[in-house]
Parts: structure tokens; sequence; C-alpha cells
């Protein structure tokens, strides 16, 4: 389908409007659920293969799971990188950055004492286990894209989720010079930077009224 | 490269057993060092091993793969059993998720706390017989193709028939109403190299039992 293309989804998933907003040539419509009984109308139309969003309408299919929607956007703009060993590189790269940014999506969800908690179990993983890793990565072949010298998946996921964490944890890259350098140029791509500013398609920081949306669509 | 790939794990199914199941079906022989102790998992961990620190891990083609899914994508690509293009793939993509997720809560389930195992089994249950059967049921039952996705064997269908193992494992009567996916089921166990696999004496690992739970706890895993 040449024209734009539709997500439905609620407010909070973010990852496929980052994807979705740095493409050239992709420009996005958004149905947002706001009643539980625009979920039902969805469900019963068929149009959702295990009844779940996010779904994003493209080129004649209705995907659904994160990874199916991201893997193929990826795919069709060129950010998985050139061959099957740089394909595979940016893999293990996005896997291990959305499993530190699933820790940020569910924090809204979680109990109010469990919250603050919780920040300082997504600072320890951020710190101990993933930042090093791309640390390193950046500092061993000092290029500015994560694989083969060419912006991939594995920078916007990346990216998005230091930003998402830097709204919890302000300092959070204090230790790692690179990420710092790499944040800020990743940032200054000129799609990327038209995403992040006010009045994109990004969305903001999950708030009150967006976890109780999600709660009155999917709570029985 | 020569040389078969080597799977770090714990013995048991986890999160590599898919792995076993796709290398298995590709007619690719592996090999498996199994982490038994603390030491074992520091060892790997103190040598540079693993990306994030974390098992499964797949020595194969001179690299270290983690990350289960990167792991199966490579495989699946390697041995051409990921669609024939994108849009095949995105397709054999949601399957396979979809797939996970049910997986997930199959897998975890032995895991739940007593008190909470009535409801999660009627959870598991419901799930299994409203949202994901029904789904691949009806894929099968919209081309009446012998397989999920371009009709021709995918990893897609090597994840769900694992899948159904397992719901059987929990309860037969789930696959009653579901004769696609029994006939798949059949069919893809006959293949040669799946056959094998069910075969006791094979790397197919058993269900989890108490001792497995405990080493697990150990791991804090």
């Amino acid at each position: 389908m040449l024209g734009g293309t539709e997500g439905r989804r609620r407010r909070g998933r973010q990852r496929m409007r980052w994807l979705d907003g740095i493409t050239d040539s992709m420009d996005f419509d958004e149905e947002f659920l706001e009643t539980k009984e625009q979920l039902q109308k969805l469900q019963d139309g068929n149009h959702l293969l295990f009844q779940q969003v996010p779904m994003v309408e493209i080129d004649g299919m209705k995907l659904v799971q994160t990874r199916s929607i991201l893997h193929y956007i990826a795919d069709k703009h060129h950010l998985f990188g050139k061959d099957l060993k740089e394909r595979t590189l940016i893999d293990m790269y996005v896997e291990g950055t959305l499993d530190l940014l699933e820790l940020l999506i569910m924090h809204p969800f979680l109990k109010p004492d469990d919250q603050q908690k919780e920040v300082a179990n997504m600072a320890q993983k951020a710190i101990i286990r993933y930042f090093p890793v791309f640390e390193k990565v950046l500092r061993g072949h000092g290029q500015r894209f994560l694989v083969g010298n060419q912006l991939s998946l594995a920078d916007i996921i990346l990216l998005q989720t230091i930003l998402a964490l830097e709204e919890k944890i302000p300092n959070i890259l204090s230790a790692f010079p690179h990420l710092q350098e790499y944040t800020v140029k990743i940032s200054n791509i000129p799609t990327i930077k038209k995403f992040l500013e006010p009045g994109s398609k990004k969305k903001p920081p999950p708030d009150d009224i967006y976890v109780r949306t999600v709660y009155n669509i999917f709570m029985p | 490269m020569a040389g078969k790939p080597t799977l770090h794990y714990f013995n048991g199914r986890g999160r590599m057993e898919c792995i076993r199941w796709l290398l298995a079906a590709a007619g690719v022989e592996f090999e498996e060092k199994f982490i038994e102790k603390p030491e074992d998992l520091d060892k790997l961990k103190n040598d540079g091993s693993l990306m994030f620190q974390q098992v499964p891990m797949v020595e194969i083609d001179g690299m270290k793969l983690v990350q289960t899914r990167a792991i199966l994508n490579y495989i699946a690509t390697k041995y051409n059993l990921y669609g024939k293009d994108m849009k095949e793939r995105a397709l054999i993509d949601m399957y396979s998720e979809g797939v996970a997720d049910l997986g997930e809560m199959i897998m975890h389930f032995p895991l739940c706390p007593p008190a909470e195992k009535d409801a999660k089994l009627t959870l598991i249950r419901e799930k299994t017989t409203n949202r994901y059967l029904p789904a691949f049921e009806n894929v099968l039952k919209s081309h009446g193709q012998d397989y999920l996705v371009g009709n021709k064997l995918s990893r897609a269908d090597i994840h769900l028939v694992e899948l159904l193992y397992y719901v059987e494992e929990l309860d037969p009567s789930l696959l009653a109403n579901f004769p696609l996916l029994k006939a798949l089921k059949a069919r893809v166990s006959s293949l040669l190299a799946v056959k094998k696999f069910l075969q006791p004496g094979s790397q197919r690992k058993p269900p989890m039992d108490e001792k497995i739970i405990k080493v697990k706890k150990v791991f804090r895993f």
C-alpha cells in the first residue's frame, strides 16, 4: 500500500511509532483505542489475529505482534543490515534492548509501592547488563551506528529506550561517554529530530489517564 | 564452517527447547554443554561468552549467539525455514510470536505458586481453546494447504507442533475440536528428522520436575 499505514493501538505502545516516524517515506495514520467497545469491534471483525493490539495495517496486511511489525518495517526500509551476520547482530542487540524496554512499558501498571523499587531495578539492569555492551561496541569500532556503519533497527530501539529511561533517571548515561555522544548524534538525524519535536506522533510519558484507559479497555 | 553447533543451557526445556526442535527438524546435529552448577554459568560469564550475561547461548558458525529469537531467526534463515519473501516472513513471525506467547504461559505454569495454580490453569485452557488454537486452525482452513505459510514447511509449523505437544501434555482434550491442527501435528511428526527427535534417547527434554524447579530457583531463573 503506497499511502500511509494505519496503526491501531492504545496510546502507550511506542515502538512502532518510533520506527515509522524515522523512515522518510513512512507517513502513518493512527486510530486510538479509547473504549472497550472499539476493541470489541476490532475483535469481532476478525481484524486481530490473536485478539490483541498493536495491529498495523500495511501493504494489504493486518500485522500483529510487535516483533513481526518491527521486522517487516525494518526489512522494507533497509534497517536490518546488509547480510545475515549483520542482521543477526542487530537481532541480538534489539532483543536485549527490548528486554529492558519491556520493564519500562510495564512500569506504569505496577502497584505504586513497587514502582519505586522497579525504577532502581531498571537502572541497575541498564547500567550493569545492557549499556556496557553497547558502550563497548561503539568504543570498539568508533562508528556512528551500532552495526555496519549505517542506521538500523538496533539504533532506533536503543535510542528510544535510552530516552525513555532518561525520563525516569536523568543521569542514567553518566558512566557511558560513548553512549552519550551516540544519543546526541542519532537524535540529530533529520527524520528522528523531527519525530522528537513537539507536535510529532511520538507519545508522551505514560500518565494516570493512560493507565486508566488501558484498564478500562482491557479489564473485564 | 564445519563442526556442529553447541548449545549452552540447563538440562531442561526452558528457553532452549524451541531451538532444539528447530535444529532437529532442520536435520542439524548439535552438541550440548549443560549448566549444572553456578560455577558453570560463572565461567561462561567471565569468559565473555554471554553478551547479556544470559543463556541460552548457541555457538554456531563462529558466533556466540544469544537471545532466543535471534538464535531462532538465524537458524531458520540458514536452513530455509523462514519463507521466500518479506511477506511470508511477516506471517511466519506473527504465527511464531503467537505460539511463543502461549508457550510462555505453559512454560511458567509449573513455577506458579500452589495457591494460584488453579486460576492459572483455567486461564491457559481458555486462551488455548478460545484464542490461539482457533487462530491457527483458521489459517489452515483458509488456504487448505498442508503448512501454515507458503505451502511449505517453515519454522512456524515446527514451533506450533512443539506447542501442540505441550498442550497435549497439559490436557489432550484441548485439541479435540481442531482437526486441521491434529493433522498438521501428525504430518510434521512423521517427517524423518522430527520422527527421530520424538523418539526416546533423543536430545528432546522431558517436562520440568521438582529437581529442575530447584535448579532454576538456585539460578534465580
